[in-house]
């Protein structure tokens, strides 16, 4: 079975972006439109926020999105029934990206099974520790061909990221900097320190830079180290301009790329 | 079986550390580490030096003759209210300082409800001199003012939780991505056996010396270090773990821990998770939690902010299971008729969370020559206007 995130960075090695939406925000029902809106616009990947009530490592920014979301009635059950036609429409690669007590709720068996009969490529759980996938999920994720995505930050030690590395496939997020999302201070020198150094590793797996990526500025930096960037909070915020989803979405994603 | 924590850092099913790869080096630090240094000899001269002048343990055991002679049986209270600060948090605050002091961390946060562990903080902070940022649900900035004042006073910066409930879960989650931005120089001292592992195991441990006092002082009085009931309130649950922790493995010995069910457990309005709560992970760790069908953490309730949390210690959660503990609830007007009856009867002005284990006397139906130790997790002063306005003694 071919997955579609390691396709595309066969494909494009390099100046991959990628955009972080919450699923729910800022209507139940804009899940496929933003999808659609972002493809045509040429993001290359897109993660799919599923809103929790708590979430640990997110500044304000999504915790707002997320609760906006839940409140218009966001659930997994109704993000799989919203993507259950979205591979009739696109092939982008699409990883779901939320917090382990929700999917422990919806039985984690049932969510990969879902996840990958409706064109899921990859889940990003940040709560779920290593040691613990590998104990008790890592067989289950292979079975639905579903790529695990695991996050780094500058305080991993070299030995954790080539152990991240040998139970990842797909990509590696990498964390910018020691933060929750949404800052926006720029890429601190020191970022680029630890860019580099995961560079030089010749890691198996792609990575790709999130946390504080912007604008087109923070977005190029990020790109000079790494096979691509995420952008997420600045993303959810552009939503909440006036103006339709497609002008937001169509003015946002040139203001990066152009 | 066994209610320790394992190697992993589980009890049962219940523990773990689920947290984002951000905290990932601090959580494994303190976990490489928490015990070595606890054990080290200076580190333990140093804790029992404070715990004995500045804290002033033991605390006493204190036999109750008239609460005994109205329920008709042998009522101790563990006076962890008389320490200093005036509840049991100090205990943890003073184990974790000097902890955070050997790891070299200048920066100190912490979450607090109540504020008890908030002013227990703020205290040591100001003792070693420390820098101390503590959260505090904005509810309970309101609720609880006299122990914001303090720590205000100790040169703590109180940070209101504007986000959920604007309680404990969320003053919680405000100090977790705290940490997360200040990875390398702040310590975040957790204020129950609650979060990843080490925390749970770790606060147990510092809370343990109440029951470590309780045998030694109940040899004392009764010739036995073993009670019939050992009684405590439940909110995260280290006053109640450091009450049962030496009678764990001591089956003979009933422990009874008390929930708060706000209005009434199924009222909608209540944090009584043993029987609301199920399965899953909150503040980084596997326990039983209040939460929706879809696995969204809900808002509990109760009249007590230190009681006030969706969730309970991994711990409590085994013991739960288990059947080891026998879990109990009072609501906010049984608790508030156990504080009028101590305070009648004893002279003893009880902390709201406290007396829900008062609360459950009667329904011990406890024999004459049984003996009920329920520890006093501490004093009332932080809840006398919610006493004055309850029982209309603020009316001319
Ligand atoms: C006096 C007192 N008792 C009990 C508690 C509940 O916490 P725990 O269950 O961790 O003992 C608090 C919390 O603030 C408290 O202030």
């Amino acid at each position: 079975m071919k997955n579609r995130i390691k396709s595309l960075f066969a494909q494009k090695p390099k100046g991959i972006l990628s955009v972080y939406f919450t699923a729910g925000f800022p209507n139940l029902n804009d899940t496929e439109s933003v999808i659609l809106e972002l493809e045509k616009n040429g993001v290359d990947l897109l993660e799919i926020g599923m809103p929790f009530s708590d979430p640990l490592a997110d500044g304000p920014t999504i915790q707002a999105s997320s609760t906006v979301a839940l409140k218009n009635g966001m659930t997994i059950s109704k993000l799989f029934e919203q993507l259950q036609d979205i591979r009739q429409k696109t092939q982008i690669p699409l990883v779901l990206m939320g917090y382990l007590n929700p999917v422990m709720q919806y039985g984690v068996e049932r969510f990969c099974q879902k996840a990958a009969e409706v064109g899921v490529d990859g889940i990003i759980l940040p709560d779920l520790p290593l040691h613990q996938y590998v104990e008790e999920f890592k067989e289950l994720f292979e079975k639905y061909n579903l790529s695990k995505v695991f996050l780094i930050t500058p305080q991993t030690p070299e030995a954790r990221i080539r152990e991240i590395d040998s139970h990842s496939n797909g990509f590696i997020y990498m964390v910018s900097s020691a933060s929750t999302t949404g800052k926006t201070v720029g890429l601190a020198e020191q970022s680029q320190v630890y860019f580099q150094r995961v560079a030089g590793m010749q890691l198996q797996h792609p990575g790709v830079i999130g946390f504080g990526i912007h604008d087109k500025g923070t977005f190029e930096a990020a790109c000079k180290h790494a096979s691509g960037a995420i952008i997420g909070s600045a993303f959810v915020k552009a939503l909440q301009r006036e103006g339709s989803l497609s002008e937001n979405i169509k003015s946002f994603i040139e203001s990066i790329k152009n | 079986m066994s209610y320790h924590v394992n190697e992993k850092g589980f009890y049962g099913k219940f523990g773990g550390a689920y947290v984002p790869e951000m905290l990932y080096p601090n959580v494994e630090e303190l976990r490489q580490n928490y015990l070595r240094i606890i054990q080290e000899p200076d580190f333990q001269q140093e804790l029992q030096a404070l715990l004995k002048d500045y804290v002033g343990r033991p605390s006493p055991l204190y036999f109750a003759p008239r609460l005994s002679q109205k329920y008709n049986t042998k009522v101790y209270l563990k006076r962890e209210d008389l320490n200093h600060t005036g509840a049991h948090k100090i205990n943890n605050t003073i184990g974790q300082v000097l902890l955070a002091k050997r790891l070299g961390k200048k920066r100190i946060i912490a979450e607090t409800g109540a504020g008890q562990h908030g002013v227990a903080t703020a205290t040591v902070c100001a003792l070693m001199g420390l820098e101390c940022i503590v959260y505090m649900g904005e509810i309970d900035i309101e609720r609880q003012a006299p122990n914001v004042a303090r720590m205000k006073m100790l040169g703590a910066q109180v940070v209101a939780a504007i986000s959920g409930s604007k309680t404990l879960k969320d003053a919680t989650n405000e100090a977790i991505r705290d940490w997360i931005n200040n990875p390398e120089d702040t310590y975040y001292i957790i204020g129950s056996v609650v979060g990843p592992h080490p925390y749970p195991d770790m606060v147990a441990r510092f809370q343990a010396v109440i029951s470590e006092e309780i045998r030694a002082q109940l040899r004392e009085k009764e010739g036995t270090e073993l009670p019939t009931f050992v009684v405590a309130c439940v909110g995260g649950g280290s006053n109640a773990a450091g009450a049962f922790y030496h009678y764990l493995d001591e089956p003979e010995v009933q422990l009874v821990a008390v929930e708060a069910a706000g209005k009434g457990v199924h009222s909608g309005e209540s944090a009584a998770t043993s029987i609301l709560g199920k399965d899953g992970i909150i503040h980084g760790s596997r326990t039983l939690l209040m939460q929706t069908e879809d696995g969204q953490i809900t808002e509990p309730y109760s009249i007590s902010a230190g009681l006030d949390y969706p969730g309970v210690g991994p711990l409590h959660a085994h013991l739960f299971e288990s059947g080891r503990a026998h879990f109990e609830n009072a609501t906010d007007e049984e608790a508030l008729q156990a504080v009028l009856e101590l305070t009648r009867l004893e002279g003893i002005i009880p902390a709201l969370e406290s007396a829900h284990a008062l609360a459950v006397l009667e329904r011990l139906k406890a024999k004459p020559d049984d003996i009920v130790v329920i520890n006093l997790s501490g004093r009332g002063d932080k809840d006398l206007s919610t006493y004055l306005k309850h029982f209309h003694f603020d009316e001319k």
